[in-house]
């Protein structure tokens, strides 16, 4: 299982790449139960049915690389190899919580893996990986900028600002975005001129091109062909991932924006059933090996709502600190 | 009525008497408003009246204007206003301007309803009060009621005036009253007189407070869920307090204010939003100003914390009951 210049499927990968989306949509299921018996609180977007994006896109990622996300961050947060429990502990709003209980699930941020945020403002991340990739470029540095966006995000004027200040400065940003076909309850087609965003980013100069965003591995290969350009001093590229969400925009949202025969028919081509189906075709891994990752992620979120449940609130006398810096005029 | 309901009413109305009066927005058609606001209008009057728009909102406030100053009533929505500030610059630059600097020839009576406020664990970016910074632009009028009945004459008043309103709504009342304790179980607005909400066209007037509770001893000057908050606080210290809902702050009613706080002598500010050059310093400015030799006591302020809003931290930020209480006896205390 392999196409021209992309990486071979073989047993480990697609092990890895299994895991990492089973990892996210345990982690999400888990936190959909909590948001029930209200250990999560406030706005909860989940990421169901588009795990194959994040997962395929940050496999081709260095540490050196910045990511810039959503409030729909869960799966990339997971992906991007930022720990379950202190990810958890921000659901809950604790202390140990990767924002110490400030910003909850919609603004998880980590400087460690160079994770950027959650952003709950449509659009709102896209000029900072404008930002990041053009100080990476004048100081020399070899790390690219991801973005993640919806299509709902390129109505807003800082979609089109960004495209064209990176395409006209050349610089190494990695768009991706996950056309999901609906910006909460209004179809792309009721909103949008152009409901192809790769056609539009090309108007920019921009290299673009739409990917099966429910196929993990057609993601990778685009993304490691795009990463290559990146690294070679390309200008920056557009990914639109063609996914779906499998649930409401929010938990709080009757959908009836769309029928129950199109999510059946999106769910039949979700990204962990059609993976799983294919690597058990071609004799890579065995129901047995499906099982026991299913077990591994299980007991990994299990360990996460430990900690989570564990922790502790932050003092009130506290919360008044990162307003501004603490040492210096 | 809820909020909600009185608000739906209130649009229907206007689409209905004027047929220069258009609402636009994100997800208000065919979804009918995240928080059901516009439910049902787009089925009545049709696209060409109630229109969603893309997301973008520096686009939907900057053809707003441009419809208005060509003879439309556009009411424009912003889904929260904590996404109001990509159209900052068309409101600051274009819509609150437009007739200072055309000397009278060009207007832009706008609309733009936009829920604000925290207590629906919204954090950061759902729970924003930002009324101050649009209070301090010239040229806006800025609203903000604290029940339905208001809600639905406010608007109309809004809809109809000749110059563009910024209309907040306060998210946490649009289904029923909220005294600050997230605790008690929640109470429709049939339970409250100002649920009783008449289904026929009438205008609340923009620039008149409203005293919600009369009495002697110290004016309470509020708005938004703090209405709320303050009679609950006055009452537990068994106090005689005059609460002022301030319901616009531009134009601002200082005359019913100052009349009270000349009386009993001593005041209380309280909002939301956070305190460091919040509308209650305006409004603290202004009582002084008009106050001074009445006064009894400084001018005590009640308000959120000068931070954003912390997401797991909300009724520690939000200024509740104690809070007013604390403000309260500080004011009757000092000599
Ligand atoms: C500037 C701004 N405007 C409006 C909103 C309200 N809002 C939150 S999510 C959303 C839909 C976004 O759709 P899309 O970008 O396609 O992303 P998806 O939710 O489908 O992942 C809207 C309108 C917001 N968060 N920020």
């Amino acid at each position: 299982m392999s196409g021209a210049g992309e990486a071979p499927v073989v047993r480990e990968r697609a092990l890895e790449l299994l895991r990492g989306m089973l990892r996210i949509r345990q982690f999400e299921d888990r936190c959909a139960q909590l948001y029930g018996e209200q250990k999560i609180r406030g706005f909860l977007h989940l990421y169901n049915g588009q795990e194959a994006v994040a997962t395929g896109v940050m496999e081709c990622l260095g540490p050196e690389d910045s990511i810039v996300a959503t409030y729909r961050e869960h799966g990339h947060a997971i992906a991007r190899g930022i720990p379950m429990t202190t990810l958890m502990a921000e659901m809950y709003g604790k202390r140990e919580g990767v924002s110490r209980g400030r910003g909850g699930s919609m603004h998880l941020f980590d400087a460690a893996t160079r994770f950027y945020g959650g952003n709950a403002i449509v659009a709102g991340g896209l000029p900072m990986a404008v930002g990041l990739a053009l100080a990476n470029r004048l100081a020399r540095r070899s790390g690219i900028a991801v973005c993640f966006f919806g299509e709902g995000a390129a109505a807003e004027g800082e979609f089109h600002e960004s495209l064209n200040l990176a395409a006209l400065w050349h610089l190494p940003v990695l768009f991706v975005c996950e056309n999901n076909l609906y910006a909460m309850g209004t179809a792309l087609a009721r909103s949008q001129a152009t409901t192809d965003i790769a056609v539009r980013a090309r108007t920019y100069t921009l290299e673009a091109q739409a990917v099966d965003g429910m196929d993990v591995l057609a993601v990778a290969a685009a993304t490691r062909r795009a990463v290559a350009s990146l690294r070679a001093g390309g200008g920056p590229v557009l990914l639109e991932c063609r996914t779906y969400r499998f649930r409401a925009h929010s938990m709080f949202d009757a959908q009836l924006y769309r029928e129950r025969e199109e999510v059946e028919a999106w769910r039949e081509r979700g990204p962990l059933i059609s993976f799983t189906r294919r690597i058990k075709a071609a004799g890579l891994i065995t129901e047995d090996d499906f099982q026991r990752l299913q077990a591994e992620a299980e007991a990994e979120v299990d360990a996460a709502v430990v900690f989570a449940e564990s922790g502790e609130w932050e003092p009130v006398e506290d919360l008044g600190r990162f307003v501004y810096a603490e040492t210096g005029a | 009525m809820n909020m909600i309901q009185a608000l739906n009413s209130a649009l229907d109305l206007m689409l209905e008497r004027d047929s220069a009066v258009v609402v636009m927005g994100e997800d208000v058609g065919y979804y009918g408003g995240v928080f059901r606001v516009t439910d049902g209008l787009q089925r009545k009057y049709g696209e060409h009246r109630v229109l969603d728009t893309p997301i973008a909102e520096g686009g939907i406030v900057a053809t707003a204007i441009g419809m208005a100053v060509n003879g439309l009533k556009p009411v424009a929505e912003v889904q929260f206003a904590d996404y109001i500030y990509p159209a900052y610059d068309q409101i600051v630059s274009e819509l609150a301007r437009l007739r200072y600097r055309s000397a009278g020839e060009f207007t832009a009576p706008v609309t733009i309803r936009t829920p604000c406020g925290g207590g629906i664990r919204g954090g950061q970016t759902h729970s924003q009060s930002p009324e101050a910074i649009f209070a301090h632009v010239s040229g806006l009028k800025v609203v903000m009621p604290s029940n339905p009945c208001d809600a639905k004459g406010l608007l109309i008043a809004a809809i109809e005036a000749p110059d563009p309103v910024i209309f907040f709504e306060p998210k946490r009342l649009y289904n029923g009253p909220f005294d600050g304790d997230p605790d008690k179980p929640a109470v429709p607005w049939s339970t409250h007189p100002k649920g009783e909400v008449p289904d026929a066209y009438y205008r609340v007037p923009l620039g008149k407070a409203e005293v919600v509770r009369q009495g002697e001893q110290i004016t309470l000057v509020t708005y938004g869920t703090m209405v709320h908050v303050c009679e609950a606080a006055a009452r537990r210290l068994g106090l005689d307090a005059e609460i002022i809902d301030v319901r616009s702050m531009v134009p601002l009613d200082i005359e019913t204010i100052a009349a009270s706080v000349q009386r009993t002598g001593r005041c209380v500010v309280a909002h939301e939003a956070t305190r460091f050059a919040g509308f209650g310093a305006e409004l603290s400015a202004s009582i002084q100003e008009h106050c001074f030799w009445s006064l009894e006591a400084p001018i005590q302020r009640v308000a959120g914390w000068d931070t954003p809003y912390p997401h797991a931290f909300e009724w520690e930020y939000f200024p509740g009951q104690v809070r007013v209480m604390r403000a309260l006896e500080a004011a009757m205390e000092a000599q």
